[in-house]
């Protein structure tokens, strides 16, 4: 190797990733170096490891993993790349844990740009180190042309949550009331607003967020009430609810005036017949908590940013057909049921 | 959200649920026909069930297009998008709907077949200039709502001398249905309640008109009440109906003035007269064959004919033989009464029209009421 070869920078402006990109060659070490480590850059992955090394402190490990796949790839308020550390980070913190570390795994579609590459890299370097997350291992591969779609990221996140924190899908009791930190739907209305078929346009921007010191915040407030956490993404707080409702074998009751949802959300879901409580988020969290300790959990939420508009939408009732009931600000009564098909896909 | 809100007002509501409860004559029962599935599903949505005295029950009406198009015709649509050279677009609603042994657009596409979800006639048009090879078929369905952007698409087409758009017509006709219903209230021999009035389309009447709808308060004596689609819209049009129904009369009352006039959109009529003309007799799933309900395109246009192009065998195939659709259909069932409701048959299995889409009776009542069916097991 000359040393002319081996400074030779990647043509991030005008290049595309080619498949001698993911061969395994010299190709691949300047990709990697030049977009992933310059972007994620940390001690663990400096060492140049295929894995990564760390001591673990007391307490339960947490571990998550999931695929993005959002498209667009861009959108307001985000991109692919925070939302994949975003999300893992929410699914690590869903357990009452303290995430430490995320590996990314890169399936990237031959002729993807350089330039949108770099910006995807950029974007998931700026948002582990805002959580304090680093992305300490990884992985890339190029697929052909027409085998992907631009790029998919898969993160996976570890975490540790002390020993005597338990929190479990199963775990919700009746009378225990539902919080939820804040607006719902803004994720899945900025996707649908950036649809090449669908543009619209709004002033609605995601609400992708890391929420594990919201968590941390919820955690030291009360840690022996917290029954149950869990982001709504995909099917929204419709669907984890119903989830909830089976794992738990409880129903629920909620008020439906009670939910925050944003004008300009619920005036989206109007335009394109969508119920906002189907609609994803990606920076919101939903806690079943014990009755007597609601309120301390609702302000100690209500003092973090992410929580600022946290309120209480409901009650855990018992139910041997573990229905999601809903009284409607009409006055009437309704069943929030699962989804049927798919509302709006690729929304993750 | 402003011009929304106002009319989902909880309080409002109370007032006129409360008029409703004062104005309806305990002595009798109150069947009121609601035809569209924008109403059956506002109703259910916001639990206006609830809010009604017992003795005014809605029969859920087959007003939801996705619902009443026969499985038949799914089949068609099927079969011309497994054509290699056939890029069939379609509304997303449509995807999920049930053919012939267990198929689905959704299934064909994962097949390898060119279906591609579109939200706009426009879609599909900008679809057949962008891929000159593609023969583009846009799956037209619906109501007189959804009539007048495939026949401006089919103009702007011809306008434009594509020769590889095409529309499969589905569109159908609300008054035909309508009449259908009155003069066949009965299903092999089985009355159904007497009907004592009609809420009347919200959106088909801002084409057609309020006009539309005196023959029926005419010819058959019954009050309809054109109505918006939202619950404020629905509660104030059942207070109108009742108090027809106590005054005597049978007349068309148009609740829906913000949006409906007496002779609707006479531009959007026009457009409609020109490219389409009616078919002898159309199939309503759950209904069967209606006469005059259905349209087709003129010869005029038959260039863009899909049924035409690619000369489309009829196919006709038959529900369920338990599935209780008619009867539901005509308020002479309730869905719980049906075998299949809620067993073989939910919105992720659709066996009849009724649980096909959220509008359709039985799946309105599935999505958003059936824990009313529980609370009252256990009461019995």
């Amino acid at each position: 190797m000359s040393d002319r070869t081996r400074r030779r920078k990647l043509d991030i402006k005008n290049g595309r990733v080619d498949l001698s990109h993911g061969a395994g060659g010299r190709a691949m070490a300047h990709l990697i170096g030049e977009i992933f480590h310059e972007a994620f850059d940390n001690d663990l992955l400096r060492r140049g490891n295929d894995q990564a090394a760390f001591d673990v402190v007391g307490g339960r490990m947490v571990m998550t993993t999931d695929g993005y796949v959002v498209s667009p790839l861009f959108f307001p308020g985000g991109d692919i790349g925070s939302l994949a550390v975003h999300g893992t980070i929410n699914d690590v913190a869903m357990a009452g844990a303290r995430p430490l570390y995320l590996s990314a795994g890169f399936i990237i579609e031959e002729g993807f740009p350089l330039a949108d590459l770099k910006r995807i890299a950029d974007s998931m370097g700026a948002a582990s180190r805002d959580a304090g997350v680093p992305i300490v291992t990884g992985d890339t591969k190029v697929v052909e042309r027409g085998k992907a779609d631009g790029v998919f990221i898969t993160t996976t996140g570890v975490g540790v949550v002390p020993a005597e924190l338990v929190l479990s899908s199963e775990q919700a009791r009746p009378g225990d009331k539902v919080l939820l930190s804040g607006f719902i739907g803004d994720h899945g209305v900025a996707v649908m607003s950036q649809r090449r078929n669908l543009a619209f346009e709004t002033s609605i921007v995601s609400d992708s967020a890391a929420l594990h010191e919201l968590v941390a915040a919820m955690v030291a407030a009360a840690p022996q009430a917290l029954r149950v956490m869990r982001d709504p993404t995909r099917g929204g707080l419709a669907a984890t609810l119903n989830e909830l409702a089976q794992q738990s074998a409880v129903g629920f009751r909620l008020d439906e005036d009670a939910v925050p949802i944003r004008p300009e959300v619920a005036a989206a879901c109007e335009l394109l017949g969508l119920d906002p409580l189907y609609v994803a988020n990606e920076g919101k969290l939903i806690a079943i908590v014990a009755s007597e300790a609601a309120d301390t959990v609702l302000a100690a939420m209500r003092a973090h940013p992410l929580g600022r508009d946290a309120a209480i939408i409901g009650e855990v009732i018992a139910d041997d057909h573990h229905f999601v009931q809903m009284t409607t600000s009409f006055g009437g009564g309704r069943i929030v049921d699962w989804l049927s098909g798919e509302q709006l896909p690729r929304i993750c | 959200m402003k011009y929304m809100d106002e009319y989902r007002d909880g309080k409002i509501a109370r007032s006129i649920a409360a008029a409703i409860a004062a104005a309806a004559d305990p002595a009798r029962l109150y069947h009121f026909m609601e035809f569209c599935g924008g109403h059956t599903h506002a109703i259910s949505r916001y639990g206006l069930e609830d809010l009604l005295p017992g003795n005014v029950r809605m029969v859920h009406g087959p007003g939801c297009p996705v619902c009443v198009l026969p499985i038949g015709r799914i089949d068609m649509a099927i079969r011309l998008a497994q054509r290699p050279e056939v890029t069939l677009c379609t509304y997303g609603d449509l995807m999920r709907v049930p053919g012939s042994h267990g198929a689905s657009l959704l299934r064909a596409k994962a097949a390898g077949a060119d279906i591609r979800m579109v939200y706009s006639t426009l879609d599909a048009i900008a679809i057949a200039q962008a891929e000159p090879e593609r023969q583009v078929v846009f799956f037209a369905i619906g109501f007189e709502t959804t009539t007048p952007p495939t026949a401006l698409a089919v103009k702007l087409a011809c306008a434009r001398r594509l020769t590889n758009f095409t529309v499969f017509c589905n569109h159908v006709l609300t008054p035909p249905a309508i009449r259908g219903i009155l003069e066949h209230p009965d299903l092999d021999g089985v009355e159904g309640p007497k009907l004592d009035g009609f809420i009347g389309p919200a959106h088909v009447s801002a084409v057609i008109g309020s006009d539309a709808f005196a023959e029926f308060a005419r010819d058959f004596e019954k009050p309809v009440v054109v109505a918006g689609f939202e619950p404020l819209d629905v509660m104030q049009a059942i207070l109108m109906l009742i108090r027809q129904v106590n005054d005597g009369r049978h007349a068309v009352e148009n609740q829906y003035i913000r949006a409906v006039s007496p002779q609707g959109n006479r531009i959007a009529q026009a457009e409609v007269a020109e490219v389409f003309e009616l078919r002898e007799s159309f199939e309503w799933r759950g209904f069967g064959a209606v006469p005059a309900s259905g349209l087709r395109l003129r010869e005029a246009y038959a260039g863009f004919d899909a049924e035409r192009r690619f000369a489309m065998p009829e196919i006709s195939a038959a529900d369920n033989p338990a599935c209780e659709c008619g009867a539901i259909l005509r308020g002479i069932k309730r869905p719980t009464d049906c075998k299949l409701f809620g067993t073989l048959c939910t919105p992720e299995t659709p066996m009849g029209s009724c649980m096909v889409s959220s509008e359709g009776a039985c799946a309105a009542h599935w999505t958003y009421g059936r824990f009313r069916d529980h609370a009252r097991r256990a009461v019995a």
